[in-house]
């Protein structure tokens, strides 16, 4: 291809079924930097979890959209995001990783800020003229800050619509997780950071895709197996959907084999936990309901939040954020999500839990790794054009190995890539094609 | 201190022989040997980049097993389906600056440097951090008890994955 042309990216057939991608979307630096511009600065983008700066003045740094900035609980007790870099000449004026502080002091020329932002300290300030406004050189923030269930966002398009009609059908998921604690959820310490030498869509693909688990990871559902899980379990067709949620917004929901620290039992975890795990599903019930509790304690959900959110509920609770580096480099960050409350015991054994399957030290994580920078790899055979993400498309109930979830994602991209501003892109675009 | 010197009847040389022979059975991929050399309650952790001094059960890790995970590993390793090592890496050790930190009895905490390379389609990716062992004799024979890998690298960048044993 000459020229990189969005709108010839994606074949969506919906009369004869087939959904077809082009590998240049996947390769052609040119596409990174149109997505830079029409899908990363115009969405809504996760940049941190209010737990991870509990007391006034505690701050963490890391880079979201590519942006260095300062996720920072003010003295105000306002969690705020800060774009990290002083107004005066351009320096960081954090370049600790997380901390505790009164003040950002940058240690170029020494301009002082607060944890509000404001630029409060200028060495020789009798220097400036009277149109020199401190007030204006405060640190900026990104156009837009939002937190929904103390998941924080911003947007850097500052026309977005508001963060929970951008969240759209993905808020239940988001609930099915905050609720799982009357004292709320909290990042436990210890970021998985990590990368794929891949284009970041393949882990989008990768993290909603309900059809590799058998084949991908097999080693893991033998590991099930010799701990104990019946082999039944493992080997019959999960049951399962998955949805698309508006907005690109994704996931796949199911009854899982594995256990799950919240409330669901098994082999692995040791008869003496069993007792525990049901008197927690059944706090749950009592408190929401049935139908509530059991998904939030029996099932599983991989959620895509578009564009580069995945929230796994699944062995336990992962927070994984990703942004392209390079058109095939990316950079991941992982968390542990758990109830502020469990017991000591309880986080131990969901610690263990997720590095059974999850990171890329667990039994499944760097298989994933593996495959996605194999599809890498090859793309470079570019004769070959087009990738297949046609699975289920004329099945009338979508199945948990079904790609519906993923065309979601897609048409969503498709539609931003093509130059829709956001604002015109219906709620439910993903979801009519195929409904 | 001399390579020959002795703390409580143990050498720096007889640590650093059990070391390279360890790092000899990794890299030539004899997994269930190497096995051989854990205790039965032995632990193998290797904690995120960001929490080194982190306890694997308030804390994040990359990789916590017991025994009975670290089998599994390992057979899973040596089977078809570990992806991301079928076919396998080609791994190298160096393993240097060791030292006894104390000794308790049968009890020998020791730390060393390393660097593993390894080598596969077409990159080569560079692990380097410290160990922090806790190994015990047992039938005059050394054996590891807690094996604890802590990377010195600020992420796994560009690394990717933890997919052999550190």
């Amino acid at each position: 291809m000459e020229q990189a042309a969005p709108e010839t990216l994606v074949i969506d057939d919906r009369d004869a079924g087939l959904f077809r991608v082009h590998r240049s979307a996947f390769t052609d630096p040119r596409i990174l930097e149109l997505e830079r511009r029409r899908v990363f600065d115009q969405c809504w983008i996760y940049a941190g979890h209010a737990s991870e700066v509990p007391r006034p003045g505690d701050f963490q740094t890391r880079r979201v959209a590519g942006r260095p900035v300062i996720l920072v609980r003010g003295l105000d007790g306002v969690v705020r995001v800060l774009l990290n870099t002083c107004t005066h000449r351009g320096a960081q004026v954090c370049r600790e990783s997380c901390g505790n502080t009164k003040t950002f002091q940058c240690f170029y020329h020494a301009w002082t800020f607060d944890t509000e932002g404001r630029l409060v300290g200028i060495p020789g300030e009798d220097a400036y003229s009277a149109a020199f406004d401190a007030e204006e050189r405060a640190l900026a923030s990104p156009p837009r800050v939002e937190t929904y269930r103390d998941f924080v966002f911003v947007s850097f398009n500052p026309a977005v619509a508001p963060l929970r009609d951008y969240l759209a059908g993905a808020r239940e998921y988001l609930d099915l997780i905050s609720d799982q604690s009357e004292a709320g959820m909290e990042i436990v310490t210890g970021t998985q950071a990590y990368s794929m030498r891949a284009n970041w869509k393949l882990l989008v693909e990768n993290s909603i895709d309900g059809y590799h688990g058998r084949t991908t990871h097999q080693r893991y559902l033998e590991f099930l197996i010799e701990s104990g899980v019946d082999p039944e379990l493992v080997r019959r067709r999960r049951r399962g959907s998955g949805k698309a949620l508006g907005n690109g917004h994704a996931v796949i929901e199911s009854e899982p084999q594995h256990g799950r620290p919240i409330a669901r039992w098994t082999p692995m975890f040791g008869e003496a936990k069993r007792a525990e795990l049901e008197a927690i599903h059944r706090k749950l019930a009592d408190r929401f309901g049935a139908e509530w509790a059991y998904r939030m304690t029996q099932t599983s959900r991989n959620l895509l939040i578009f564009p580069n959110l995945i929230i796994n509920d699944i062995m336990a609770i992962t927070i994984r954020t990703f942004f392209p580096v390079a058109h095939d480099y990316i950079e991941i960050n992982a968390w542990a999500l758990a109830p502020r409350d469990e017991s000591a015991d309880n986080r131990a054994l969901r610690l263990d839990n997720f590095l059974t399957f999850l990171g890329p030290g667990g039994f499944a994580t760097p298989d994933d790794v593996e495959a996605l920078e194999s599809c890498q790899r090859g793309f470079v055979a570019r004769e070959v054009e087009w990738s297949d993400i046609s699975r289920g498309m004329k099945r009338e109930q979508p199945l948990i190995d079904d790609e519906l979830q993923i065309r979601a994602f897609w048409r969503q991209w498709h539609a931003l890539m093509r130059g829709w501003p956001l604002a015109e892109v219906p709620v439910d675009h993903a979801m009519a094609a195929e409904r | 201190m001399a390579a020959t010197s002795t703390v409580h009847g143990i050498t720096r040389a007889e640590v650093e022989e059990f070391l390279y022979e360890e790092a000899a059975l990794l890299d030539a991929w004899r997994l269930r040997e190497w096995l051989g050399l854990l205790t039965d309650d032995a632990t193998y952790e290797v904690p995120s980049t960001d929490t080194p001094d982190g306890d694997a059960r308030t804390t994040l890790f990359l990789v916590a097993d017991n025994l009975e995970r670290l089998r599994s590993r390992v057979n899973q390793l040596l089977g078809k389906t570990a992806w991301a090592e079928n076919p396998r890496s080609r791994t190298r050790r160096l393993i240097t600056n060791a030292r006894i930190l104390d000794v308790d009895g049968d009890t020998i905490r020791v730390t060393a440097n390393f660097v593993v390379y390894r080598m596969r389609v077409e990159q080569v990716d560079t692990y380097v951090g410290r160990y922090e062992h806790t190994l015990v004799r047992r039938d005059s024979a050394l054996r590891i008890r807690h094996r604890r890998a802590i990377l010195d690298l600020e992420a796994l960048r560009p690394h990717g994955k933890v997919s052999i044993i550190l």
